[in-house]
């Protein structure tokens, strides 16, 4: 024991509540520049930052989706060579799966679960800025080596023997697999930071039932990340290791097996889609309340439904592998847990269509984008029923009708709630609102271009189009429809551009905010717009579900944190009741050089094996560099 | 909005040891990811042999010899690695100081014994996938224990300069000891996969 223990604490218990801001900016602000910048671990600059990067991920697998649109809008076009459409959908997937989808969930996660929570920090912040590092460069390798014409081309599952050593020689596969193991170690970084985040840093009082439905939704999120990425990382490491070492594990002739890939790749990738689809979730239940003037019904049955959705989640991957032959008993198995997942679905859905029955909607443009979410998504999960009966699969698989059938659920299920969760939150983000005369253009134009394209593409499978096919010949029934669905996407990009205009603009010149716009009871709200460094000036205390009742005006806090360096609250799981106090890492630029050796070792593992044992060397060193106390006073504690 | 104290935090601890320490849920985290690694690597093996007309494939079943002392050895090390946890939890710095560098050698010798299980198996990762997937068994383990060996060299230098005689550090050794006690849980299973489920 020290003694600086208790009582040279420097309580602001006795100060002004100025100069509690004054001391607290000091010491949580990042220092001004590029480098300032480049080493800060604000868990609200990382996450802005990863937000604004996979939104131009989205961009440019749009611009992707345009492109494959215009090549199929008439048959036998020319406009791409059918090399050049193998990587073009093969990026298009990938990008939006893992360098837009899954990031800009977490990246919400990583900026609203510590205001939700009440927090100055994410646990481990300076593993957060090496997690965004680290998927900036997965990003920046995908979309070069598409540049160089290098990109992949397997599709975004990389099926096995098309992506083994055999068929796809060259590096196209391995900067597949590479990219894959980037973003996965970022994402698992950031799920164990939401997870502690949410188990340790919760404001005293907010017990397990009193935790915002948005948190649960990440924290089950980062379970599910936690449980799943580990199976596509072993996948793709050993996709790697066939290729470039000669291991056997896909190749039939020495005992390997191709099936193989597809289990461990879908034990993954059905988790995958509720890793995207439950903070569309959580984001839908906060949003709704605050737009129709009532508490969310069904908080219980709701978390509960959640729960269950993750941990039905993977019993169900082997519904993506009806038509590769496997034993009854199986197919029946699996046919009826993908029917099961539809409970909680329904019981999420009669939650929210409850609470908007008891209460008087306003409708703004979150709740315009709420509303066409439930819509799309419905239909989204019946086609989803439909595909789950093996007959019915195996005549859609691999046609146009799937395709319809999961934009329906991803842009539905999780792109609507995003863009939703943008309009609500950007003023929380930036201190300004963004235009509703804009947002109901953008919500027209996105919902009506989204139907226009992906409905008829039901249509198109049921004729029988294939997926992924560069093109198709004149006497085929198809040509109309796939005109039509050409001229709708244009619409709907429209609609995305309308967004995008009134981000920017709003960013700049919207009306400013003030604290809480909407009148919303959830914690962020309980701060200036845009929250300070530091989050909130004393830790917030809660003491009901509705932690803030935004008419009192007063906040109950905590007081005796340190002003004088970086200190956290640190609570009980169950209950959050104080336990410590714990300091909180200061900026620096470790993370970015650790993130950098990372990338030079994963990259240069592509042509030489060796590169795993010299590589890490510089690892090592940058990990040391970075968690080595620097004698500071934080670190002495 | 003006805040109401209702609550005074001064009188708390810094740095909360066991549950209390976010690191301490953080080590638990990293073990499930790692967990579930494991779990896979061993359900790919059982899906190889389920598929194989005999297995091992075109390999006598590995010597037992590298392989079971490796598996005693990582067995005792477990006492004075939680002999060291004690220690940290009392904030004995000596007797600290020691147990690390006694865990640092308990962690060098079993990768001296690891050079001798690879030529046990009798085969190569390349020959086949028998040969491909004990072989990444292995190979992961080996790089448990190696990247737990590299932790607990830094910490020691760290108990033994100017910064190691405070609360934070002394929770680091308790977290690298729970680490080191999940890497060798983490082995019982792998090694009976490896040399005993060939012998059925
Ligand atoms: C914004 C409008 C979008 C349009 C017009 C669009 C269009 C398309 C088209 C035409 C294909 C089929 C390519 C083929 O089979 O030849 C496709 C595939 C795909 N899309 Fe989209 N898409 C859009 C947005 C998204 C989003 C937001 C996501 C995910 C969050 C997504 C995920 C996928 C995936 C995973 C594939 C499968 C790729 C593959 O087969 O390898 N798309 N998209
Ligand atoms: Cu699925």
């Amino acid at each position: 024991m020290k003694k600086d223990q208790a009582s040279a604490v420097p309580a602001d218990t006795g100060l002004a509540d100025a100069e509690v801001e004054r001391q607290l900016t000091t010491i949580w602000g990042s220092r001004p520049g590029f480098w300032g910048a480049v080493a800060s671990v604000d868990h609200k600059v990382i996450a802005r930052r990863y937000i604004v990067t996979a939104f131009i991920f989205l961009i440019l697998g749009g611009l992707l989706a345009l492109a494959m649109r215009l090549q199929l809008a008439q048959p036998e076009a020319r406009f791409i060579s059918p090399d050049r459409y193998n990587q073009i959908f093969t990026m298009h997937g990938s990008n939006m799966m893992f360098l837009f989808a899954v990031p800009v969930m977490e990246a919400i996660g990583v900026y609203f679960v510590p205001l939700m929570v009440g927090t100055r920090n994410i646990a481990f912040p300076r593993l957060n800025a090496f997690s965004y590092w680290v998927f900036l460069f997965g990003g920046v390798l995908l979309w070069l080596s598409f540049a160089l014409d290098t990109a992949p081309d397997v599709g975004w599952f990389a099926y096995v023997p098309l992506s083994g050593p055999e068929y796809s020689a060259g590096k196209r596969a391995d900067i597949w697999a590479q990219m894959i193991t980037f973003t996965e170690l970022s994402a698992l970084a950031v799920a164990v930071e939401i997870v502690v985040t949410v188990f340790k840093q919760r404001a005293p009082g907010m017990s397990l039932d009193r935790i915002p439905v948005l948190v649960w939704a990440m924290l089950v999120m980062s379970f599910l990340v936690i449980m799943a990425m580990p199976a596509i990382m072993f996948a793709s490491s050993t996709l790697i290791l066939d290729r470039l070492v000669g291991t056997q594990f896909y190749n039939p002739a020495e005992g390997g097996d191709a099936l193989l890939w597809q289990h461990l790749f879908w034990f993954f990738g059905h988790p995958e889609v509720y890793i995207i689809f439950l903070p569309a979730v959580g984001m839908v239940s906060t949003i709704l309340p605050a737009f129709v003037g009532r508490p969310l019904f069904g908080y219980l049955p709701l978390v509960m439904a959640m729960i269950a959705t993750g941990v039905l989640s993977f019993g169900l991957w082997v519904h993506h592998m009806f038509t590769v032959g496997l034993p009854r008993l199986g197919e029946s198995f699996f046919t009826a847990s993908s029917m099961a997942i539809s409970i909680p679905a329904g019981i999420q859905i009669f939650c929210w269509l409850a609470t908007m029955w008891a209460g008087r909607p306003v409708f703004r443009t979150p709740l315009l984008f709420v509303i066409g979410f439930i819509a799309t998504f419905v239909i989204g999960g019946l086609t989803g029923v439909m595909v789950a009966s093996v007959p019915f699969d195996t005549q859609v698989h691999d046609t146009y009708f799937v395709v319809a059938h999961f934009h329906y659920v991803l842009i539905g299920g999780a792109v609507f709630p995003l863009i939703a969760a943008i309009y609500y939150w950007f003023p929380k983000m930036t201190g300004r609102m963004m235009s509703e005369r804009l947002g109901r253009w953008a919500f027209w134009l996105i919902f009506i271009g989204f139907h226009l394209t992906f409905f008829p593409m039901h249509l198109l499978g049921l004729l029988g189009m294939p997926r992924r096919v560069y093109t198709y010949q004149p006497e085929l029934p198809w040509a109309g429809l796939n005109l039509f669905i050409s001229l709708s996407a244009v619409l709907l990009a429209l609609g995305f551009l309308v967004f995008f205009v009134d981000v920017v603009r709003s960013w700049r010149n919207g009306l400013p905010a003030g604290p809480n716009p909407w009148k919303a009871t959830t914690l962020e709200w309980a701060t200036s717009s845009p929250p300070p460094s530091y989050n909130f000036r004393r830790i917030p205390v809660v003491d009901a579900r509705e932690a803030l009742s935004p008419n009192d005006g007063e906040l109950a806090v905590a007081s005796g944190l340190r002003t004088d360096r970086r200190e956290l609250l640190v609570t009980s799981v169950v209950e959050a009741l104080p336990e410590a106090r714990e300091s909180s890492p200061r900026d620096s630029v470790w993370p970015l050089w650790a993130a950098i050796a990372t990338a030079v070792m994963l990259i240069w593992s592509m042509f030489s094996p060796w590169a795993v044992v010299w590589g890490s060397i510089p690892i090592a060193v940058t990990l040391i560099g970075w968690f080595w106390p620097k004698g500071s006073p934080e670190d002495e504690s | 909005m003006k805040d109401r104290i209702v609550l005074d935090v001064s009188k708390l601890s810094l740095h909360g040891m066991g549950t209390a320490s976010p690191t301490w849920w953080a080590t638990g985290a990293f073990m499930l990811i790692e967990g579930s690694g494991f779990g896979l690597a061993i359900a790919v093996y059982f899906y190889l042999m389920s598929l194989a007309p005999q297995w091992p494939i075109d390999a006598p079943p590995p010597d037992l010899l590298a392989g079971t002392c490796l598996t005693g050895l990582l067995l005792i090390s477990v006492i004075p690695n939680m002999m060291v946890s004690r220690w940290a939890k009392h904030k004995k710095l000596r007797r600290v100081q020691l147990g690390l560098v006694v865990m640092s050698l308990l962690g060098i010798a079993p990768l001296a014994l690891r050079v001798f299980e690879f030529p046990a198996l009798h085969i190569s990762w390349d020959d086949n996938a028998y040969g491909s997937i004990v072989w990444t068994l292995l190979g992961l383990h080996t790089t448990h224990i190696l990247t737990d060996l590299i932790d607990t060299l830094v910490l020691t230098c760290l108990m033994f300069s100017r910064h190691g005689d405070n609360a934070r550090r002394y929770g680091d050794v308790q977290d690298n000891a729970l680490y080191w006690n999940f890497v060798v849980i983490a082995w019982l299973p792998l090694y009976l996969c490896i040399y005993w489920v060939p012998r059925q």
